[in-house]
C-alpha cells in the first residue's frame, strides 16, 4: 500500500532533525493559525496562490529561496562547526551519513532552491515592467513554473522528515548514486526534486525568451534593453539548452536505479565518465544561469547610484553574449583529473581561461562607470562594491584552477570549495540581495530601512571573508572537502576561524531579518508615493510602487537607452492621458497550483514507489493540463473608467508628494 | 566608510594576514618533495603574479573610484552622459586577453609535460606500483616483488614511480600532495600516474574524491626510504603471515573503516588485471559480439586522445 514507506522512516533516534522538523511543523501551524485568525484564505487563494500576476509570482518565488536560504545556511553553520570539533581523534557530533547528507542537501538547496528562485523572481518582478509590458509572455505557464519549483521544494523539505536525504553530493557522481552504493531514497529525493524543479526552469527559461523577444515596448531595439533584459535573456538561453541535458541525465540515473538498466553502473558496460560528463554540461552553463542576471542587477544599480550612463552598454552586452557562448565549452575542468590526455585538458583549461576575458571587461566598465559620476553609498551600491573587489578574488582563483596542472593538486580541495563560494556568493547572491533592495520598494510601495541593511552588508561581508579565506590555505594545506573528520591538527585553527566566518554571516542574517520587520513597520512613514525612489533609469522606475496589475496604462514608446531617464530629461515622465482605453488582462487560475500539487504528490509515491499514488497522480496532471487546456475564458477586462480612476489616484499621490 | 569601521577593518586584515603566514609551513602544496609538485608549485605562483597585473588595478580603481567620485564631492568633475572612450575599451579588453595567451601558452607547455601518462626520465629504474581503490581503503599491489600493501606504501626515494590505478568500488581519486599530482580511480578502466619523491620522508597520501561513509578515513602513508631501508623493508613484508589470495581479497573486497596498515607476503597472480577485468566479464558474457575474449580489454584513456 505504501511501499517501502513506513513509520521507521522518521528518523526518531537523530535529536538535531527531529529538532529541526519540529521546529518546521511549529512554525507551518502558527503561520496557518495566522492565517485563519486574520482571515485572509480568500486574499491567500486569490491574490496570490492562484494569481498569475507576474509580480506576485516573482515574489512567491523570492520567499521560496529565502526559506531554502535559512536552511542551506543552518547546513552550512552545522558543517563548519562539524569540522571545527572534529579533529585528531574527535568525530564531533555528527556521524558521516548525517554530514554526508548535510553537504549533499546545502549544494542542492543553494543552487537549485535559493539562486534559482531567487533570479527568476527577480525576473518576474522587473522583466515586464523594464521592458514596457503588461505581463509575461505565458502567464499560465510562470504561475506552473512556480508551483513546479515550490513541488521540488517541497520534496526537499519532506526528505528532512520522512526518510532521508542523498549522501552522494549535489553532483551526485555515479556510480555512488547507483542502487547498489546507495540503496536507500535519499537519492531518490534528490532525483525527483532536481528533476520536477528543473522542468519549472525550463519552462520559465521558454517564457522569459518569448516575453523579451516579443514583447518589448515600441522603440525598445535589442540595443536599447537595460542590460538586466540582456542577461536575463541569455541566462533563459542557457536554461533552455543545458536543462534538458540534466533532464536526460537524470532520467538515465533514474532507469538504473528503478529499471535495473546500466547506463552509468560499473556493470555490463555502464559508464560513470559519461554521467560525470553529462552532469557538468549542464552544470558548468548552470553557473553562469545564476550569475549572469546578477551582472545584469549590478549594471543597473551602478548606473542608477552612479546618476550616470553605464560605461560601454555596447561592450557588456557582447561581453554577455560571449560568456553565454563560451560557458558550453568549459565543462571538462570539473574534471581534468580523470585520466584524459593532455590536448583535452589543454583545450578546456584555455577556453575557461578565455571567459576571464569577457568578465574582466564587466568588472572595468562597472568601474569606468563609477568614473566621473555621483557615487551615493546606498546599500545595494555597498553589495555592488564588495562583489567588485570579493568577485576579483574569485576570479582570479578561477583562472588558477582553470589551469589543468594547478588543478591537479588543487582539484577537490577546500581550495575549490572557497573558489566556487567566492564567485558564486558575491557573482549571484551579493547581486540578488543587491536587487532585492533595489526593487523592494517597486514591489511593496515602500523602501526597505537602510540602516539595518548597512549593518547587514558590513557583518555579510567581513563574515565572507573569514569563513572563506582560510578555506583557501587549507587548500594548500592538502584538505580535500567533504571530511566529516580529519586526523591533521593543522588543519583546525583555520576551520574555526571559518566558523567564526559563517557565525559573522548569521548575525548579517539576523540584521536582515529585522531590517524587514523594521521597514514593514515603518511603512507608513515611509511610503513611496513617486513610484521613482532612487532617481531610476530605466522604465519601471515609471509605474506607481507598487505598480498596478496592468503596469502601464498606456504602453511607453522607447527613445534612449536609458529610456526613464530620457523622458524625465524631456518632460515626458507622468504625462497625462486624455483618454483611456480598456486593457485586457489573464484571469487567476488555480490550474497550475492543482498541477504542483499533483507533481508533488508524483514525486514523493517514486521516491517510495507507492506506484499506485504515482499511477493516479500522473492521472491527474493529465486532466488537469486537458481541462486547463480546454478553457477559453482565460481573459477578463479592466474598464477604462476603472484604468482612469487607478492611475488618476497614483497622478494625484505622486503630486502630493512632490 | 566611518573611521570605526576602518579601524576594525584595517585590524582584521592585520590579524587575518598574520594567520596566514603562520599557516604556510604547513602548507604542503608550497613544500614539494618532487619535481611533480615542484613544476605544479611554479605554475600557482607564475599564474598568481601575472593575473596581479589586472586584480591590482582593479583594486585600487574599487576604491579610488567610488571615494574620489562619492557624492558628496561636489567638486569631483561630473560628466553624466560620457560612457565611451575607444582607448579605454581597447586596454580593458586587450590587456586581459594578453595576459590569458601567455597563461594559455603556459598551459600548453606544462599540461604536456605533466601529462599523467608521461613516464619521468631519472636516473634510477622506474618503481611499479598498481593501486586499488576499496571500500575505505587503498590496496598496493607490487607485480615486481610480489607483494601488496594496505594503506601503506614504501618506495625508494628518487626512483621514478609508475602507478596503474584502478578502482574495485565507486570513482575516487589516488593524491600524495607533496609529491604533486592526483588522478581519478574508476572501476574497470586503468589511469596512470608518475610520479617521484627527490627526498626520503613520510607523506600523507589521501583520496580526494568523496566516496561514502569512510571516505574520511581512507588515507595512507607514502614512504619515501634509501635503498637499503627499501630492501630491508622488502624483506619485512615477505615475512609476513598475510598471503593476499582470492579468498583473502573477497574479504578485503568488504566495505570497512579506518582500516591499518597491512603487509602481505604474496600477491595472486595477475590480481589488478583480474580486478580490472572483473566489470568486463559481465559484458563479455551478454555482448560476446562485441569484444573478443582473447584481448585483455582495458580502456586505457588515452585512447580519448588520440581519436
Amino acid at each position: 500500500m505504501f511501499g517501502k514507506l513506513s513509520l521507521s522512516a522518521v528518523p526518531y533516534h537523530d535529536p538535531i532533525v527531529m529538532l529541526a522538523v519540529g521546529g518546521a511543523i511549529v512554525t507551518g501551524l502558527l503561520i496557518l493559525v495566522l492565517i485563519t485568525y486574520f482571515r485572509k484564505w480568500t486574499i491567500l487563494w486569490q491574490d496570490w496562490l492562484t494569481s498569475v500576476d507576474h509580480k506576485k509570482i516573482g515574489i512567491m518565488y523570492i520567499i521560496i529561496a529565502m526559506v531554502m536560504m535559512l536552511r542551506g545556511l543552518s547546513e552550512a553553520f552545522m558543517m563548519r562547526a562539524q569540522q571545527a570539533i572534529a579533529a585528531g581523534g574527535s568525530h564531533g557530533f555528527l556521524p558521516p551519513d548525517h554530514f554526508n547528507q548535510l553537504f549533499s542537501a546545502h549544494g542542492t538547496a543553494m543552487i537549485i532552491f535559493v539562486a534559482m528562485p531567487f533570479m527568476v523572481g527577480l525576473m518576474n518582478i522587473v522583466i515586464p515592467p523594464q521592458i514596457g509590458a503588461r505581463d509575461v509572455a505565458f502567464p499560465f505557464l510562470n504561475s506552473l513554473s512556480l508551483w513546479l519549483t515550490a513541488a521540488g521544494f517541497m520534496l526537499m523539505m519532506v526528505s528532512l522528515g520522512v526518510g532521508e536525504f542523498s549522501q552522494a553530493g549535489w553532483s551526485g557522481y555515479a556510480p555512488l548514486t547507483e542502487l547498489q552504493y546507495s540503496p536507500g531514497v535519499g537519492v531518490d529525493y534528490w532525483i525527483w526534486a532536481l528533476q520536477i524543479a528543473g522542468v519549472g526552469s525550463l519552462i520559465t527559461s521558454i517564457n522569459f525568451l518569448v516575453t523579451i523577444l516579443n514583447m518589448r515596448a515600441p522603440g525598445m531595439t535589442l540595443m536599447r534593453m537595460p542590460v538586466f533584459v540582456w542577461t536575463s535573456l541569455s541566462s533563459s538561453v542557457l536554461i533552455l539548452l543545458s536543462f534538458p541535458v540534466l533532464t536526460a541525465v537524470l532520467a538515465m540515473l533514474t532507469l538504473d536505479r528503478y529499471l535495473g538498466m546500466h547506463f552509468f553502473t560499473n556493470t555490463l558496460g555502464g559508464n560513470s565518465m559519461m554521467y560525470v560528463n553529462l552532469f557538468w554540461m549542464w552544470g558548468h552553463p548552470e553557473v553562469y544561469i545564476v550569475i549572469l542576471p546578477a551582472f545584469g542587477i549590478y549594471s543597473e544599480i551602478t548606473a542608477t547610484f552612479c546618476r550616470k550612463r553605464l560605461f560601454s552598454y555596447t561592450s557588456m552586452v557582447y561581453a554577455t553574449a560571449s560568456i553565454m557562448i563560451l560557458s558550453f565549452s568549459v565543462w571538462v575542468h570539473h574534471f581534468f583529473t580523470m585520466g584524459a590526455g593532455p590536448n583535452v585538458n589543454i583545450f578546456f583549461g584555455i577556453t575557461t581561461m578565455i571567459i576571464a576575458v569577457p568578465t574582466g571587461v564587466k568588472i572595468f566598465n562597472w568601474l569606468f562607470t563609477m568614473y566621473r559620476g555621483r557615487v551615493r553609498f546606498t546599500s545595494p551600491m555597498l553589495w555592488t562594491l564588495g562583489f567588485i573587489t570579493a568577485f576579483t578574488v574569485g576570479g582570479m582563483t578561477g583562472v588558477l584552477l582553470a589551469t589543468p596542472v594547478a588543478d591537479f593538486v588543487l582539484h577537490n580541495s577546500l581550495f575549490l570549495v572557497a573558489h566556487f563560494h567566492n564567485v558564486l556568493i558575491p557573482g549571484a547572491l551579493f547581486g540578488y540581495i543587491a536587487g532585492y533592495i533595489y526593487w523592494f520598494p517597486k514591489a511593496f510601495g515602500f523602501p526597505l530601512n537602510e540602516m539595518w541593511g548597512k549593518r547587514a552588508f558590513w557583518f555579510w561581508m567581513i563574515g565572507f571573508y573569514f569563513a572563506f579565506l582560510p578555506l583557501y590555505a587549507l587548500g594548500f594545506m592538502g584538505m580535500p572537502r567533504r571530511l566529516a573528520y580529519y586526523d591533521n591538527p593543522a588543519w583546525q585553527p583555520f576551520l574555526i576561524v571559518a566558523t567564526i566566518g559563517i557565525i559573522l554571516i548569521l548575525t548579517g542574517v539576523a540584521c536582515q531579518v529585522v531590517q524587514l520587520i523594521v521597514s514593514i513597520r515603518q511603512r507608513h512613514s515611509t511610503r513611496d508615493l513617486t513610484g521613482d525612489p532612487w532617481d531610476g533609469r530605466t522604465l519601471e522606475w515609471a509605474t506607481s510602487s507598487p505598480p498596478p496589475v496592468y503596469n502601464f496604462a498606456e504602453i511607453p514608446v522607447v527613445h534612449d537607452l536609458d529610456a526613464f531617464t530620457d523622458m524625465k530629461e524631456n518632460n515626458r515622465a507622468n504625462k497625462k492621458t486624455d483618454q483611456y482605453h480598456d486593457i485586457h488582462m489573464p484571469k487567476n487560475t488555480a490550474s497550475g497550483l492543482i498541477n504542483g500539487v499533483f507533481a508533488f504528490l508524483f514525486g514523493f509515491a517514486m521516491v517510495w514507489h507507492i506506484w499506485w499514488l504515482a499511477i493516479m497522480s500522473t492521472l491527474g496532471l493529465l486532466v488537469a493540463v486537458i481541462f486547463h487546456s480546454a478553457d477559453d475564458d482565460t481573459e477578463y477586462t479592466i474598464p477604462a473608467a476603472e484604468v482612469e480612476r487607478i492611475e488618476k489616484s497614483s497622478l494625484r499621490q505622486s503630486a502630493s508628494a512632490a | 566608510m566611518k573611521r570605526s569601521n576602518k579601524i576594525v577593518f584595517i585590524g582584521l586584515f592585520v590579524i587575518c594576514a598574520a594567520f596566514f603566514i603562520s599557516g604556510c609551513s604547513q602548507m604542503v602544496l608550497f613544500d614539494p618533495k618532487g619535481p611533480v609538485g615542484s613544476t605544479e608549485r611554479f605554475v600557482i605562483i607564475a599564474s598568481f603574479a601575472l593575473m596581479m597585473i589586472v586584480v591590482i588595478p582593479v583594486f585600487i580603481m574599487a576604491i579610488w573610484f567610488p571615494w574620489k567620485y562619492r557624492s558628496s564631492n561636489t567638486k569631483a568633475t561630473y560628466e553624466p552622459k560620457w560612457c565611451h572612450s575607444t582607448r579605454i575599451e581597447l586596454i580593458i579588453w586587450l590587456v586581459p586577453a594578453v595576459i590569458v595567451t601567455i597563461l594559455g601558452i603556459m598551459t600548453w607547455w606544462t599540461t604536456h609535460q605533466l601529462d599523467p601518462h608521461n613516464p619521468l626520465i631519472a636516473d634510477a629504474k622506474p618503481f611499479r606500483i598498481e593501486a586499488v581503490s576499496l571500500d575505505w581503503k587503498w590496496l598496493f599491489i607490487y607485480p615486481d616483488q610480489n607483494i601488496a600493501t594496505v594503506n601503506q606504501i614504501v618506495f625508494p626515494a628518487n626512483a621514478p614511480l609508475n602507478f596503474k590505478v584502478t578502482s574495485a568500488t565507486v570513482m575516487t581519486s589516488f593524491f600524495i600532495p607533496q609529491l604533486g599530482s592526483q588522478i581519478y580511480a574508476m572501476a574497470g578502466m586503468q589511469t596512470q600516474l608518475h610520479l617521484l619523491a627527490s627526498e626520503p620522508g613520510v607523506y600523507a597520501g589521501q583520496n580526494q574524491q568523496f566516496s561514502g561513509n569512510g571516505y574520511a578515513d581512507m588515507n595512507f602513508k607514502a614512504i619515501a626510504v634509501s635503498q637499503e631501508e627499501f630492501e630491508s623493508w622488502i624483506n619485512k613484508v615477505r615475512s609476513s603471515q598475510e598471503k593476499l589470495d582470492m579468498e583473502r581479497y573477497k574479504k578485503l573486497e568488504e566495505p570497512s573503516i579506518d582500516d591499518p596498515a597491512t603487509h602481505f607476503s604474496t600477491v595472486t597472480f595477475n590480481l589488478f588485471e583480474h580486478i580490472l577485468k572483473k566489470y568486463h566479464k559481465n559484458m563479455e558474457m551478454n555482448h560476446n559480439s562485441m569484444i573478443k575474449k582473447n584481448e585483455p580489454k582495458q580502456m586505457n584513456l588515452s585512447i580519448l586522445e588520440k581519436s
